[in-house]
């Protein structure tokens, strides 16, 4: 099991990564998510024994490896870039890490083998790097980690160089290798499809501090803060009063929990808010608001629009575009909501 | 721990090693003789004495001989850039048959020892004239532009001139208004570099010259070696390198300026028209008869007289120590000494300074530009100076080299070390660190990550820099004619020798042995060339 306890990265004065606790279980799959700039490379490369960590301890099972240095660390780790050797044909790629070890050259070959089976490149032994498109550079890249079994296989932004339309069929592939080999991987990426799709934990990094922590769901349920909350797609924001344990929704009354006084902060993401064309306030149902449209987007299976109502602004997805200025009755899944203390988390720019 | 503790001591000390080593060599070798002149011109009996410098900047003769240098320098930079310009324009823009041979064919001669080329000059007879001199210069440095500006303009973006021709401009408007203003830097750069060749060259100045042309390197020369009047050569040697300093800076400031230039762009339209043909012809014409005709009226002139300048090589001439075969023999020995110094040197510094950073920490990387700095300083003081000063220091025990076969491959090292150093800093660095720290992950230690990332691409820059440094001390004029004894003499020595002496027969001989000497040259720079793809990026 991988722990990283307190660690900080400096570079300089700047404080890339700052104490930042996490751990990856044996089989487990652990992201780190975070903007651009937040750190996450920094901690990964931390991990990876690449950057000199300020302070704290990165730690397997009982051993503490923050001193020891990064080709006796037994950590794989994938680059963004792929860093494939482009001076080696595929096979030399694949069977570098076993070389560095020390096996012999026929039991490189068939775990070479078997890697480029298990990530579907069955045959490319001897192509050269160049030859090959992103998706399969990515693959190569994903089997020489994987090659001499590392106790722990560290991914950066796997999916960000293979073009979109691959993009989803390679993360289901991603999850499948990396659960057959049932390696303890952890996961940096801005990208919260990314995240979300192969992670069972995650870790939301900002400003090179830990946001939140837990279990994917109970994340993305939960973001704990306003701006981890914004950036896992929270796009509607309310402040509700708290009367007897319920908090008044517009839609109906809604449990709070135990630990907020007394406003709430509600966020909503824009599908967890659906909109039907309504022509007056008089044909809303109950549990629907009426607005008015402001703005409005196509999406191609859906449209997005921004919509004024009495309650505050919200933005909510529909099936057709409504023209702006009209009047629309707005659904809510409150299951969905995103509940936080509004005192706690009361400076707007938070 | 300790087994780590002890080879990071390891690592400290090869590393330290790798620096020191070519700084001493550079500081005994460099700073010492070099320093010995300046404090030589600039100080008497313990004092700041300027009064020879004064006195050479009194004398008539020699205001006239640095006014001449500035003078013929400035000329010979117009001259080369009027010829080079226009190959290097379409050399950049067009893609035809046969454009890689025209490349190679302009730039090879960059590497050609200047006594072959003076040599060649004086085969076409116009030796003794101002023109000859700058034709020369020219030869040498087309190549300097056919690179440095045919690297900026192959890199330039071509979408700069597309939105320039769609915002309204046209072609003409185009080029004064957006490719010429990107390229000035790169021009720039080439002409300074250009300018501080001529104005340091020496071997073309004392062959072509003739009695009425002088310059501060040949003065320096002739103030040492024929009036034995050390003192105003040191002060001769003073000005030259201050004014060389100045260059340096204006080059320096020059380059800074210029963009990084991006690899990956390949422009250039294939040639298809008849009329671009024609264009092609004219604008390449003057380059092309410029450096084809006297190394053909070279190579034409050596088999005169039945080829008996061949022949007599193998004889030895009376008043002469030795055949010119003989030269021909001890230059390619000296040669590989200092081509295996120089690079060995060269790669050790290339290497340290390139060493990656596991911590950035701001002083390394200080001492890192320093010492790149401090290893290419031999390429603005003049081969004159150094051999000067090989000549004032090196006369005492322990360091009495005078005698000793050691000194002339020790100079042509020194020499040919920048280039080495400039050769190989750049591919090193071009190192993907990704592929360092990939290669970490994946189990190899520090000297194994050096030797299966970092050795094949070194190894293919030093024997790139091996092939020029061999190139360069085989054609080394100025500072081995201090240094040289007769039984050391090289073949630029005896090609001087020869075409000093009086007689048709002595001629040939020089014709003979300059075109030996260009085949060898010429075949070294090309092998050293082939080693490396990709590398002939214009």
């Amino acid at each position: 099991m991988l722990r990283v306890a307190g660690v900080s990265v400096h570079y300089g004065s700047v404080v890339a990564v700052d104490r930042v606790d996490l751990t990856v279980a044996d089989g487990e799959i652990g992201a780190v998510l975070g903007p651009s700039g937040s750190g996450k490379t920094s901690l990964l490369r931390a991990v990876a024994g690449l950057e000199p960590v300020a302070s704290g301890t990165v730690t397997w099972d009982a051993t503490d490896v923050t001193a020891v240095p990064p080709h006796r660390r037994d950590f794989g780790l994938m680059f963004q870039d792929h860093a494939l050797f482009d001076h080696r044909d595929v096979l030399g790629n694949v069977t570098f890490g076993l070389r560095m070890r020390g096996d012999r050259t026929e039991a490189r070959a068939d775990r070479a083998r078997e890697m480029l089976d298990l990530v579907g490149l069955t045959g490319y032994e001897h192509r050269r790097i160049d030859e090959l498109s992103g998706g399969e550079q990515q693959r190569v890249a994903l089997a020489r980690a994987l090659a001499p079994r590392p106790r722990l296989l560290m991914l950066d932004e796997p999916l960000a160089a293979v073009d979109r339309e691959r993009r989803t069929d390679l993360a289901s592939e991603l999850h499948r290798i990396i659960r057959a080999t049932g390696t303890a991987t952890l996961l940096v990426t801005h990208d919260l499809d990314e995240a979300f799709t192969l992670a069972d934990s995650v870790v939301i990094l900002d400003h090179g501090r830990v946001e939140r922590a837990g279990s994917a769901r109970a994340v993305w349920r939960t973001p704990g803060s306003v701006r981890a909350a914004r950036f896992l797609g929270v796009a509607t924001e309310l402040t509700l009063p708290i009367a007897a344990g319920v908090i008044t929704t517009p839609w109906g009354p809604l449990p709070a929990p135990d630990d907020i006084g007394s406003t709430a902060w509600i966020g909503f993401r824009p599908a967890d808010l659906r909109y039907r064309a309504e022509a007056d306030a008089a044909g809303a149902a109950t549990d629907e608001v009426t607005g008015t449209v402001r703005a409005t987007w196509f999406r191609g299976d859906h449209s997005v629009s921004h919509i004024d109502t009495a309650v505050g602004a919200l933005v909510a997805v529909g099936r057709d575009q409504p023209p702006i200025g009209t009047s629309v009755a707005v659904r809510a899944d409150l299951e969905a909501a995103v509940i936080l203390d509004s005192e706690r988390y009361a400076e707007p720019g938070l | 721990m300790i087994a780590g503790l002890r080879r990071n001591v390891g690592g400290r000390l090869g590393a330290a090693v790798l620096v020191l080593l070519p700084l001493t060599f550079l500081g005994l070798f460099f700073v010492w003789p070099v320093g010995a002149i300046m404090a030589r011109g600039l100080f008497a009996h313990g004092s700041l004495d300027l009064g020879p410098i004064d006195d050479a900047f009194r004398d008539p003769a020699l205001r006239h001989v640095a006014w001449f240098t500035a003078w013929q320098a400035t000329l010979s930079t117009i001259a080369t850039l009027a010829i080079a310009l226009p190959a290097t324009a379409v050399l950049s823009r067009f893609r035809f048959a046969g454009r890689a041979l025209v490349i190679a064919g302009l730039t090879m001669p960059f590497v050609l020892p200047t006594v072959v080329v003076a040599t060649a000059f004086r085969g076409l007879g116009v030796d003794g004239s101002l023109a000859a001199i700058l034709l020369a210069h020219a030869f040498f440095n087309v190549a300097v532009v056919v690179r440095v500006v045919g690297a900026a303009w192959v890199g330039l973006d071509p979408r700069a001139e597309d939105a320039a021709r769609t915002l309204g401009a046209g072609p003409v408007r185009t080029f004064t208004a957006v490719t010429l203003p990107a390229l000035r830097p790169a021009i720039a750069a080439a002409a300074s570099i250009v300018f501080l060749f001529c104005f340091t060259s020496f071997g073309v100045i004392l062959i072509l010259g003739g009695p009425r042309f002088a310059t501060l390197e040949t003065e320096i020369y002739r103030a040492t070696a024929q009036l034995l009047d050390l003192r105003t050569a040191a002060a001769l040697s003073v000005i030259q390198l201050l004014a060389v300093g100045v260059a340096l800076l204006v080059a320096s400031a020059a380059a800074g300026r210029s963009r990084r230039v991006s690899r990956t762009v390949a422009t250039g339209r294939q040639i298809s028209a008849l009329r671009e043909w024609a264009v092609l012809g004219a604008a390449l014409a003057p380059a092309a008869v410029l450096v084809g005709w006297p190394l053909l009226a070279l190579v034409r002139r050596s088999f005169a007289h039945g080829g008996s300048g061949y022949s007599n090589l193998t004889t030895t001439p009376g008043g002469a120590s030795s055949s010119g075969l003989h030269a021909l023999g001890t230059s390619v020995e000296i040669a590989l000494v200092a081509a295996t110094l120089a690079t060995g040197l060269g790669l050790a510094l290339a290497i340290a300074i390139t060493r990656p950073r596991g911590r950035r920490r701001g002083g390394r990387r200080v001492v890192a530009r320093l010492t790149e700095s401090l290893a290419v300083l031999p390429l603005g003081v003049s081969a004159v100076t150094v051999g000067f000063g090989f000549l004032v220091v090196f006369d005492t025990p322990p360091f009495d080299l005078r005698t000793s076969w050691w000194i002339i491959p020790i100079a042509h090292a020194l020499v040919a070390l920048p280039f080495v150093v400039r050769a190989t800093v750049p591919p090193l660095r071009s190192v993907d660190p990704h592929q360092r720290e990939a290669a970490a992950l994946l189990g190899a230690g520090p000297a194994r990550v050096w030797r299966e990332i970092d050795a094949r691409i070194a190894a293919r820059a030093a024997t790139v820099a091996a092939g020029f440094a061999f190139a360069i001390s085989l054609g080394e004029f100025g500072a081995t004619l201090f240094i040289v004894r007769p039984e050391t003499t090289t073949a630029p020595v005896a090609i001087f020798r020869f075409l000093a002496r009086p007689g048709a027969t002595n001629i040939d001989q020089a014709m003979a042995l300059a075109t030996l000497l260009a085949c060898v040259t010429g075949i070294v720079a090309l092998a050293g060339e082939r080693v490396m793809p990709g590398r002939r990026s214009i």
